[in-house]
Formats: structure tokens, C-alpha cells, sequence
């Protein structure tokens, strides 16, 4: 089954482009719909606040933490299991007083020891986050994701040609959007490390898209004949193969991480994995069809006349 | 075509600069397959207290006297290297050792690499492991600027009064001004003018203008708050460094971040609520006058102490007998910095006082010119200790005698220290005064602790997930590739031992994120390999000889090569400059990895090709 046979393909992939951007729109709309109406779960990263996890050496039930947080003041405390059932995870939303704020982990941990069944209780990890810093990381997080478009766009301008630049952008900003509007949608965390693994995505996605580009511009300079739209519908399914190829191979490892990880690294991993699913489609169907919509043609991307002196024969 | 024995062979030279490139990496890496030990770490609290081999063979003894099993007690550098077998094993020790050794020894838990001695010599250490990866404190404080300025202020308020008095100039009011600066109000306008050519002489870094009839405003010139920004962030680092190592922590980072935060890392460190102690402490500062009717040592030993004296003890822990009698206290202090004295060149402390305190140091020092003065450091600590299981908190402080100097003269608003022993203790000195005088306040806005067995946990799971993913991808690359699909994972295997040697070379911080970056970069490095196979592959459908196709592939493949790990590397580098803590760590992985798998995807598994394939007639190839 590995020998899967994917020469000679000839799929009229953007014979659905239409179709693919119809349905892209709408998913779009959808995850703007969800970030409009039910934003995004951000994380402590982002919020500011304290999160606190706690190992017990027997399980614990959360009721049971909840009550005796209660009783030491943190009655505005979530709680929930973490990983395993001997481990809680504590939320405090943040609080007035900061100087108070940075010495809750402690407190938090010293009521649990107090309690019953409790005195085994350790820190795991312990994070507080001001106010402050929590609107600096939402700000610089935005700022390095407009960073990384910028100079992406920048790069393929320079190196291929402004319409494959803006499809290429077309493309990494919907699997952004794609990916941001999953969490939102499914409520799942938001924290710094998914930020990372977004980044890591709008890499992942140019990656791909530029492997389907580089093909049409070298099929645009070797081939006399042949309507741009054949151009590159041959592009797609000569790098066919290396697309799905590369995609799996890099989704096993991200689904290796999902599960051998640790819960810390569940975000990360989810973020990954729906990036590299869309970023695969959207390298296919939105760079290729925006550039073609843009009315990309043969004369755009044969050589100047300097680098003619480059072509290979 | 091109004849196909000269087709595909690298020079020997090429060869050998791959083979020297690997040998590197496998000899950075090195380092890191020896783990590390839970280890002790014992230090003198005060430079005259001697770690040496006696030291060391009565430590030795009292961990056998106290039944705790230890790998080995090692004297390295002045302090003391014990490694236990377990983490149990050591922090029972440590609360032992702490307990007997008391306050003069600092007593702080390390993990010590295993590195061979050898090894280290040479400068080979493993990767820095980040605190979510060996556990430990991290906090990032943030300094009040704004109360700091106020502080310069109302300093400058203080002074410009003292001086209108002094030149015996009427005025109203002088206060700092709502909007900055400060403001000075007058009667006559005649007043205020013979107020403004007096303070444009005295004050000239001040910047002045009149928003009426009868005021000025002075503020502070930007270059001027600047300086005392820095001024007040170095200064509370400096705090904080002498804190950080009284608390006693193997290897910690205290860094500025930005213009008004640092960062304090504290590894190994768990008990955050002893850290913010140490850490928030609050010190002030003494000047008296020494007691010079009675013999210091002898109060001492007698501990018999005169009435209107107390007795103190210096940093070399000598006695010093001091009247009880406060002279002045730190608040008074403006500023204090060191230098070299100008007709002898010994090294000397500068100290700058504001008007009320001038005004009391003259009138003590007028009478006393000939006796001596000591500056008693003072700081007011709580200490958690586990005493028998239970938890105590109890509140001290410490107080300890900095200088003891001669009055040499009637000293005012401007004096210096001498007598110092070198520039070091002047340096000191001035940062000690500072400490006790203006410190800033500074807040904690963000604390990430992690427990050492979370620690421990992240790396297992870590190493578990790059493994497999790396089984994985060997699996799938060889079933779809066969040999190519091995020179594939070789080369795979090669870069995670370059990214590892890169890592412990530049010492940078592993983070799990940072692991994350790894696991994602084998994805990632082996598309480079995907994109030369499949296109070997269409080379020979379209009807080119083996040899020729190999080299066609991996040729045409490269441009896509660079382009897509480039664009890659953009994203990569953002990720850096904005990110924090483990957030950069991954961003680090990652541009290492893209960088180190160009040379292994690329041209180490275009050697291995070469060797297995190159300068032979192939009338088939499988890929």
C-alpha cells in the first residue's frame, strides 16, 4: 500500500476551485462567526491569573478540592483534572491585589495539604501571570504573526512573483484564521504554546505552498503550450505525491506528540494538526486558484533577461 | 548524458569535511548521555569562611554519621559537591546539612552533570535545560519607574528648599508639580528672579521655565531620567544578585529585560514562598558613630557591652562596637558611587546626601573630626525553615557593620569614604549603600514554577515522543523508499545529533516547546528527502538512466529546497524575537533544526547515495 501510485495522476483539481473557495468562504465565516460570538478560551498567558497543579498520591475528587478551596478564601476557583485523576488543575482568575497574587500557588497549596487525605500533596507547576504582561503577549503574539506574513510576502515576491506572493498569503492566512477559529469554535485553550504551534503553521503552510509554486513556475518556463489553468493543474499532481507524503509523515509526528507529550503539549498538537491538514488543502486549492483568479499568465513568470543566464538546460 | 562512472562521487574531500562535521557533532553531543546527579551544593555565606579539605572530610563524616547514602563529596572552586543517588536522598541531606551548618554556609540544591571531568575540561557541557525541564522558579519583576522618579523628586525638593534657604531667598511653597517636576512658588517676582540665576548655577542639570508670574518649574531633563532609570533597574538587580546567592541556588539567571524588568531564574528552587522572601526583603541603612572609650574585642568576648553602645560585627565577622545613637539613616542618601580618590588614586566611595541629612551629618560629624564612623547595613528577613516536618516562619533581621571610616573632616552634603582596599570593595561598598537607601519598589508580574518530578517528567515524555516520531517516520520513509527511505532516517538521525551538539555548543535553553520544535523539525527536514526521491522518481519515468536521474533529482530539488525551509526560517526567527521563556526555546529548535537539516537531508544523504550508488553502472534503481 505504500507504493501508492501517484504518477501520471491527472486530476482536475481546479476544475472545483470555485467549489473549494465557496466552501473555504463559509468556513471562514463560520470561525468569524464563532470568534464574534464566542471569542476565543484564552490562557493565563493571555488573561493573566493563576493556574496551579497539584499531584495528590491517591485520587482525588474535584467536588471535594472545590470545597476546600472554598473554605480558604478561593471560592472563585475552577477546578478540573488534569492528565490523570490524582492531578487537579486550579484556575484563579486574576485578582485586584497583585502583590497578593503572586503568593497564591503557595497559599493554594498549603489549604490542600490541610485538608483531608491532602498531606501528600505536591506542586507541580505553578503559574501566575500579571495583567500587564497578559495585553504585552496579546499584542507582540499579533505583531509576530503580522511579522511572519510580512516577510514571507516580501520573500516570495522577490524570489517568484507578486500574484503566487498574494495567493501564497491567501492561503497561510486561511489556514491562521482555520486553525485560530477550531479553538474558538471547540473552546479549547488558547495559550502561548498554541500561539507557537500557529506560527509554526503559517510556516508549515508556505513550505507547502511554495513546493506546488516552485513546480508551476518551472512548468511555466518549460512548457510552450497550455492554458495557465493546465499549467497548473499538471503542478499540483506532479508534486502530488511529495504533498501527501510530507503531510503524513509530518502529522504522525505531531500525532506522536499529541499523545506521548504530556497534557501539556495537547494544544500544541491539536493547533499542528489542524494546520497541517488545512495548510495541505489550502496549498492546493486557495494559493493556486487566488493566483490563477489574479490572472496569472506564462510572461509573469518566465526569466529576465539576467536570469537567463541561469536556466538550467 | 554525462558518463556515468563520474556522475555522483563527491571528492574525497567532501567526504572527509561531512566526516568532520559529524565526528563534531557526535563529540558536542557527547556530553549530554551522561544525565545528571541530585546533588548538594555547599558554600561559604562570607568570603573568609574556607571550604577546603578538612571542610570536606567533616562533611563527609557527618553524612555517615547520619546515614545518608552519597555518590561522592567533591571540592571544586571553593565549594563543596555532594551527589546523592536519589532526589529523596538529597533534599533530606540538605535539610540536615542546613540545619547543622547554619547561617554562615549556604546550603542549595543542584543538579550536577555527569559529564566526565575530561569532558568539561575541554569545554563540552550538556544542553542548559530549562526550568520547565528541571523544575525551579522563574520570575519576572517588574520595577516602579514612576516611584522611582517621584522618589528623585521629592529628593530634589528637599534640596532646592535647603538651598533658597541658605541664600535666604523667600518663597511660598516647593512641591512637585502634578504634571512633574518640581514647583516653586514665590512672593515677589524680584525673589523669584534672584531664585532662578541662583538655582540655574547650582542646579544646572535641571531644566527651568516659569509658568507664571511667580513660580518656576524645574524637571528633570530626559537624558537625566533616563539614567536614573537604568540607575534604579541596575541597582535593584544588584539587589537581587545578593539575595539570589544567599539563598543559595546552583545556577541562576538574573537578567534585565526590557528597560524596567528583570528576570530572575531560580533552578531547582521549590519552595517559592521562602524565594519571595529572600527576594523581597527590604534593608536600610545606619550611619553611627564608633564607640571609642571601649575595646571592641574585649566587649566582645566578654560580652560585656556598654550602655550607650552596641555591638555589631563586620562582613569579616569582627567585632565593632558602635553608640547607640543613630546618626543618620539610609533615607537621607541621594546617591552613592565609587571611584578613585583624586590626589592619592586609592579607591573611593562618593556618598551625596539630601539637605536635611546634611544638615544633621554636619552637626554630628562638627564635634566629632578625628573619631570614627560606622554604616550598619541592616535587612529585615523572614525565614521558613523545616524544623521536625512542621513548617516555621520566623521573622530576623540581619545587621552587619560595612565601614568603619575616620571623620576627617566637618562632612556636609557631598563626602567621601577612603581607606578602602581595593576598587572591588569600593564597588561594593557604593552598591550596598545604594541598596540600603533608594531601592525602587519592585513587584513580582509573573511567576512560573514547576515542580522537579514535573520536570522530570517533561523530559521522559519529551524523549519518548522524538523517539517514536522518529521510529515512525524511519518506518514510513523506508516502506515508501526502501534504501533511500534508510539514507532518509540516517540522515534524520544525523540532524537530531547536529541540533543536540548545536544546542550544547551555544548553551542555548531546551525547553519542552523546544522539544516540540525538535519532534516537528524531523517532519519537517525529512520533506527535503521526500522532494529529491519523488522527483529521482519522475526523473526515471521520464526515461532517464539511474545514475542521471539521481543526479537530476537532487539538483532540481534543491531551489524548492531552500525556498520552502527559508520561508520557514522567516517564521521561525519572528517567533524568536517576540517569544518568551519555552516559547523561544522552540523557536530556537526550530531555526537549528531547518539549518542543520539542509546539510543532512541535502548533502549528507547525497553522500550516502553517492557511496552506496555512485560511480557504478546501474541498469535499475529502486525508490
Amino acid at each position: 500500500m505504500w507504493q501508492f501510485s501517484l504518477y501520471n495522476t491527472n486530476i482536475d483539481f481546479l476544475r472545483w476551485r470555485k467549489l473549494a473557495i465557496g466552501w473555504s468562504i463559509a468556513v471562514l465565516l463560520i470561525a468569524f462567526g464563532s470568534l464574534l460570538i464566542r471569542g476565543m478560551n484564552l490562557g493565563l498567558d493571555f488573561t493573566g491569573g493563576t493556574v496551579i497543579e497539584v499531584r495528590h498520591p491517591e485520587s482525588v475528587e474535584i467536588p471535594r478540592v472545590r470545597e476546600t478551596l472554598a473554605k480558604a478564601g478561593f471560592g472563585d476557583a475552577q477546578v478540573q483534572h488534569f492528565g490523570t485523576s490524582r492531578e487537579v488543575l486550579i484556575r484563579i482568575p486574576p485578582r485586584g491585589d497583585q502583590s497578593n497574587a503572586a503568593t497564591l500557588s503557595n497559599d493554594v497549596l498549603h489549604a490542600l495539604q490541610g485538608a483531608e487525605g491532602g498531606a501528600g500533596a505536591t506542586l507541580a507547576r505553578a503559574e501566575f501571570v500579571g495583567p500587564q504582561v497578559g495585553q504585552e503577549l496579546v499584542e507582540q503574539g499579533g505583531l509576530a504573526m503580522l511579522g511572519a506574513l510580512a516577510g514571507i510576502l516580501i520573500y516570495i515576491m522577490f524570489r517568484f512573483e507578486w500574484r503566487l506572493a498574494v495567493g501564497a498569503i491567501a492561503a497561510t492566512v486561511h489556514d491562521v484564521i482555520f486553525t485560530i477559529g477550531w479553538f474558538s469554535l471547540f473552546h479549547l485553550e488558547f495559550d502561548l504554546t498554541v500561539l507557537a504551534a500557529v506560527l509554526a503553521v503559517i510556516g508549515y503552510s508556505v513550505n507547502d505552498t511554495v513546493v506546488v509554486m516552485d513546480r508551476i513556475r518551472e512548468n511555466f518556463r518549460k512548457r510552450r503550450k497550455g492554458s495557465a489553468l493546465e499549467i497548473m493543474n499538471q503542478s499540483i499532481n506532479e508534486t502530488l505525491a511529495r504533498t501527501i507524503m510530507t503531510s503524513l509523515v509530518t502529522l504522525l509526528s505531531v500525532i506522536v506528540l499529541y499523545f506521548l507529550g504530556g497534557a501539556v503539549m495537547h494544544g500544541f498538537s491539536i493547533a499542528l494538526i489542524v494546520g497541517i491538514v488545512v495548510g495541505t488543502y489550502s496549498s492546493i486549492y486557495i494559493a493556486s486558484a487566488t493566483a490563477l483568479y489574479l490572472g496569472i499568465s506564462r510572461e509573469d513568470l518566465l526569466p529576465r533577461a539576467k536570469e537567463a543566464v541561469d536556466e538550467r538546460p | 548524458m554525462a558518463n556515468p562512472y563520474t556522475l555522483n562521487q563527491y571528492s574525497w574531500w567532501k567526504y572527509l569535511l561531512i566526516g568532520l562535521v559529524m565526528l563534531w557533532g557526535l563529540i558536542f553531543a557527547l556530553p549530554n548521555l551522561f544525565g545528571e546527579d541530585p546533588a548538594v551544593q555547599i558554600s561559604g555565606a562570607r568570603v573568609n569562611i574556607a571550604i577546603d579539605s578538612a571542610f570536606q572530610t567533616r562533611i563527609a563524616g557527618l553524612l555517615d554519621a547520619e546515614q545518608l547514602p552519597h555518590k561522592r563529596v567533591e571540592l571544586e572552586e571553593g565549594r563543596l559537591l555532594i551527589r546523592f543517588p536519589d532526589p529523596e536522598g538529597q533534599l533530606k541531606a540538605a535539610d540536615i546539612l542546613r540545619d547543622r551548618l547554619g547561617r554562615d554556609y549556604i546550603v542549595a540544591l543542584n543538579l550536577a552533570s555527569s559529564t566526565p571531568g575530561f569532558l568539561r575540561a575541554i569545554g563540552l557541557n550538556p544542553m542548559y535545560l530549562g526550568l520547565d525541564l528541571r523544575g525551579g522558579v522563574h520570575f519576572l519583576m517588574q520595577v516602579d519607574m514612576d516611584a522611582t522618579v517621584k522618589q528623585i523628586e521629592e529628593s530634589y525638593v528637599e534640596e532646592i528648599r535647603t538651598q533658597l534657604r541658605s541664600e535666604k531667598i523667600l518663597y511660598n511653597t516647593v512641591g512637585r508639580a502634578s504634571g512633574g517636576g518640581v514647583q516653586v512658588e514665590f512672593k515677589e517676582e524680584a525673589e523669584r528672579d534672584k531664585a532662578a540665576a541662583m538655582l540655574r548655577k547650582n542646579l544646572s542639570n535641571l531644566k527651568m521655565d516659569e509658568p507664571g508670574p511667580l513660580s518656576l518649574r524645574l524637571t528633570l531633563g530626559e537624558p537625566e531620567i533616563k539614567e536614573k532609570r537604568d540607575f534604579a533597574l541596575q541597582q535593584n538587580i544588584t539587589t537581587l544578585r545578593n539575595r539570589v546567592n544567599e539563598l543559595g541556588v546552583a545556577e541562576p539567571i538574573i537578567q534585565q529585560q526590557g528597560s524596567d524588568r528583570i528576570v530572575v531564574q531560580l533552578p531547582g528552587v521549590q519552595d517559592t514562598a521562602r524565594a519571595k522572601e529572600i527576594l523581597g526583603a527590604t534593608a536600610t541603612l545606619e550611619f553611627r558613630l564608633a564607640d571609642e572609650e571601649n575595646d571592641w574585642n574585649q566587649a566582645a568576648s566578654t560580652s560585656r557591652i556598654p550602655l550607650n553602645s552596641r555591638l555589631y560585627k563586620d562582613r569579616e565577622g569582627r567585632p565593632v562596637l558602635l553608640q547607640k545613637r543613630v546618626m543618620l539613616t539610609g533615607d537621607s542618601i541621594v546617591d552613592a558611587s565609587s571611584g578613585l580618590e583624586q590626589q592619592s588614586g586609592s579607591p573611593a566611595v562618593y556618598v551625596t546626601l539630601d539637605g536635611k541629612g546634611a544638615k544633621r551629618m554636619e552637626d554630628a560629624t562638627k564635634d566629632n573630626i578625628g573619631k570614627r564612623m560606622g554604616v550598619v547595613f541592616i535587612e529585615n528577613k523572614t525565614e521558613t525553615r523545616r524544623v521536625d516536618g512542621e513548617v516555621k516562619k520566623t521573622a530576623f533581621t540581619i545587621e552587619e557593620v560595612i565601614n568603619v571610616a575616620t571623620i576627617r573632616d566637618r562632612l556636609g552634603r557631598r563626602f567621601q569614604i577612603t581607606g578602602l582596599d581595593s576598587t572591588r570593595e569600593a564597588r561594593d561598598l557604593a552598591l550596598l549603600l545604594r541598596a540600603g537607601a533608594l531601592a525602587s519598589p519592585i513587584e513580582i508580574i509573573e511567576e512560573r514554577t514547576v515542580g522537579p518530578s514535573a520536570g522530570k517528567e517533561n523530559i521522559a515524555q519529551g524523549f519518548r515522543a522524538a523517539a517514536l516520531s522518529l521510529l515512525v517516520i524511519a518506518v514510513f520513509m523506508t516502506l515508501r523508499y526502501k534504501t533511500f527511505g534508510l539514507i532518509a532516517t540516517a540522515a534524520l538521525a544525523a540532524n537530531v545529533v547536529l541540533i543536540i551538539a548545536a544546542l550544547s555548543l551555544l548553551q542555548a535553553t531546551l525547553t519542552l516547546p523546544g522539544i516540540a520544535g525538535i519532534v516537528l523539525t524531523m517532519g519537517m527536514a525529512v520533506d527535503a528527502n521526500v522532494l529529491i526521491y519523488e522527483r529521482i522518481r519522475e526523473e526515471l519515468r521520464n526515461g532517464n538512466s539511474p545514475q542521471a536521474a539521481i543526479h537530476a533529482g537532487f539538483d532540481r530539488a534543491f531551489d524548492t529546497i531552500l525556498d520552502s525551509n527559508l520561508t520557514t526560517l522567516i517564521a521561525a526567527i519572528m517567533l524568536f524575537g517576540f517569544g518568551t521563556g519555552p516559547i523561544k526555546g522552540f523557536a530556537v529548535t526550530l531555526s537549528i533544526g531547518i539549518l542543520t537539516s539542509m546539510f543532512t537531508a541535502v548533502t549528507g544523504s547525497r553522500a550516502l547515495v553517492n557511496l552506496i550508488y555512485g560511480g557504478r553502472k546501474l541498469s535499475k534503481l529502486t525508490v
